[in-house]
């Protein structure tokens, strides 16, 4: 286990990178440090092997205060990976992989098995790829190469710092997959670095949210993507993942799932007491007028109709007002709302391609839509009425 | 003609031979001495961050470049008489330069990222030194310790002048007694010498770079 206690890093120029932190990294887990550039997450695991030292605070592992451990003894016993992999360009594979082990001075015959063990274990034949110069492999490679020489004393903590991001795609996810498995067989304590919240929602049994120097929020990355702690988190997150975690599974809502199937309509041709008969019945305060094609012409409010009741030969078609704004049913709910908000439209019909009215949006039908969502979502909203 | 060339040297190859035998000590101390001081040198301005104290030891280096060589030698009379030694002294400083630049252009091409993992997986700064960065930097220094040898051995010749011997002595009879022989095979010595040396620390830099690859302990580097 891995504490930091009242931890602040203030640099000689004054900048403060790490605002009185306070972490447990918990043992045998994947904790993913994560958070925009500068936002302390390299700082902090550079604090573990003192790559960096603390302005002020405590950091222990399994109990004991670093600061009073030799430096390359500690390092010594924690794995570091780096994102430029840093291998040994001198040296071939074999014996870049046995680094660590011959400075703790581990006799050849061990250091030989254990090299074969863990190039086996990735993948690449020990009698191949262990007299190859880290230049004659692939990045992917390299890279793998970088995990296990990390590994290769047998260190409980690893620290990564953004290992697979100068990667490739492909091999980025390999390596990840890589990663989860050796984990799942190792179960080391793994400190991983990353800007990426895809790669950090793949790996992390806890993911520690950072930003400006402070852990914005710390947790299972379930309960981050459920429950984001604030504005910065959600947006880090992202609204397409937000939205992937939707019920609706990734599709944006569009104007045909929003709508009301089937609003107060008339035809052009009804009288003044009729409409206001048929508002009274479907407890509306406005018509859509339309033609027999089923095609809108225009729309009436209550105000509309009762200025003009007194005459009795007028129709709603000589009242009514022509529809301004429709959107078409596959138009996304985003572009319809910004159209209702720029116009302050009390509600926008939706017609087919072939001009077709089809439904109507209105605020209402707005909420109740965000209300199925949410209650699907979680049960609890639902019981708050 | 060959016949003439035939019989100078079957007359005066011991003569020869002392003269490249004076020669080849001169230029070898002179570089071993300048390996000596820019080799540390260069090692100390790469992981010195101070700009003054770059501009300050690269200045001066370079000046002694400048200085034409025949004058140099004509300054240090006073300041060292003449003989061996002034000699050496003024080829000591001719060869600073080029090994310096050499040295310190080796340890700035190691790529940061992979002293930042040396650090980090407990490598002290002396192994990060002595395993990591000086064999990696080793061809760079070798290349530029050949350049300097290539140039310090033509320019012994001018040492003569100052009563240091070697061929350049050679030389200098020949053009006093007019006797072309002499000054060509001189010469020619001072050159095959030349191409010998360069030849001979090339093959020693792949030996070395070639062990350092296949040794099973970095140690034996050192």
């Amino acid at each position: 286990m891995i504490q930091f206690d009242g931890v602040n890093k203030v640099y000689d120029d004054g900048h403060q990178v790490l605002k009185n932190l306070n972490l447990e990294i918990k043992q045998g887990e994947i904790t993913v440090l994560i958070g925009p550039s500068g936002c302390g997450k390299t700082t902090t695991m550079k604090l573990i092997n003192r790559l960096i030292s603390p302005s002020s605070g405590h950091i222990l592992v399994d109990g004991q205060d670093i600061s009073t451990v030799d430096p390359v003894a500690l390092r010594r016993k924690i794995g570091y990976v780096i994102q430029n992999i840093g291998l040994f360009p001198h040296m071939n594979i074999a014996r870049n992989v046995g680094v660590v082990p011959r400075m703790l001075k581990w006799d050849k015959a061990r250091i030989a098995s254990k090299v074969n063990e863990l190039l086996s274990m990735v993948g690449l034949d020990p009698r191949i790829f262990g007299n190859r110069y880290p230049s004659e492999l692939s990045g992917g490679q390299q890279q793998r190469i970088g995990v296990i020489r990390a590994l290769a004393a047998d260190p409980s903590i690893i620290l990564m710092d953004e290992p697979f991001s100068a990667l490739d795609p492909i091999s980025r996810e390999q390596l990840q997959d890589e990663l989860i498995r050796l984990q799942h067989e190792l179960k080391k304590t793994i400190v991983f670095v990353t800007h990426d919240m895809d790669e950090a929602i793949k790996l992390a049994d806890t993911i520690v949210l950072m930003n400006d120097g402070e852990i914005v929020q710390a947790g299972p990355p379930e309960r981050i993507l459920r429950h984001p702690a604030n504005d910065f988190v959600k947006s880090f997150i992202g609204q397409k993942r937000m939205q992937l975690e939707h019920p609706l599974r990734g599709s944006l809502p569009v104007a045909s799932d929003v709508m009301v199937e089937s609003p107060a309509v008339a035809s052009p041709t009804r009288g003044l007491a009729e409409a206001v008969k048929m508002m009274e019945k479907r407890r509306v305060d406005s018509l859509l007028i339309v033609d027999k094609g089923n095609r809108l012409v225009g729309s009436v409010s209550i105000y509309q109709v009762l200025d003009h009741y007194t005459d009795e030969s007028k129709t709603v078609a000589d009242v009514m007002k022509p529809i301004e704004h429709a959107v078409k049913t596959n138009t996304p709910l985003s572009v319809a709302l910004q159209l209702m908000s720029a116009h302050q439209l009390p509600n926008v019909p939706v017609i087919r391609d072939d001009n077709e009215f089809v439904g109507l949006i209105t605020r209402g039908s707005v909420v109740s839509h965000l209300a199925e969502v949410y209650s699907e979502e979680s049960g609890e909203t639902a019981n708050v009425g | 003609m060959w016949a003439d060339y035939l019989e100078f040297w079957r007359d005066r190859y011991p003569d020869l031979l002392t003269a490249a035998r004076e020669h080849l000590t001169i230029s070898a101390v002179a570089i071993l001495l300048g390996v000596l001081v820019a080799v540390p040198l260069g090692i100390y301005l790469s992981g010195n961050r101070k700009k003054w104290v770059h501009s300050v030891i690269f200045t001066i280096a370079n000046l002694f470049q400048t200085i034409p060589s025949l004058a140099l030698l004509a300054l240090l009379i006073p300041l060292l008489g003449i003989g061996v030694k002034p000699a050496i002294f003024a080829l000591f400083l001719y060869s600073l330069l080029p090994i310096l630049r050499n040295t310190y252009a080796g340890f700035q091409s190691v790529d940061p990222s992979i002293l930042e993992s040396a650090r980090g997986m407990g490598y002290s700064r002396t192994q990060q030194l002595l395993q990591i960065q000086l064999p990696l930097a080793f061809p760079y220094i070798m290349s530029g310790i050949r350049l300097t040898t290539v140039y310090v051995i033509s320019w012994t010749t001018l040492a003569a002048l100052i009563g240091a011997g070697g061929l350049g002595q050679l030389i200098v009879s020949g053009i006093g007694v007019n006797r072309t022989e002499l000054i060509v095979s001189a010469a020619a010595c001072a050159i095959v010498l030349a191409l010998l040396a360069d030849r001979l620390l090339g093959a020693l830099e792949k030996h070395l770079s070639k062990r350092a690859r296949t040794s099973k302990s970095e140690a034996s580097l050192i």
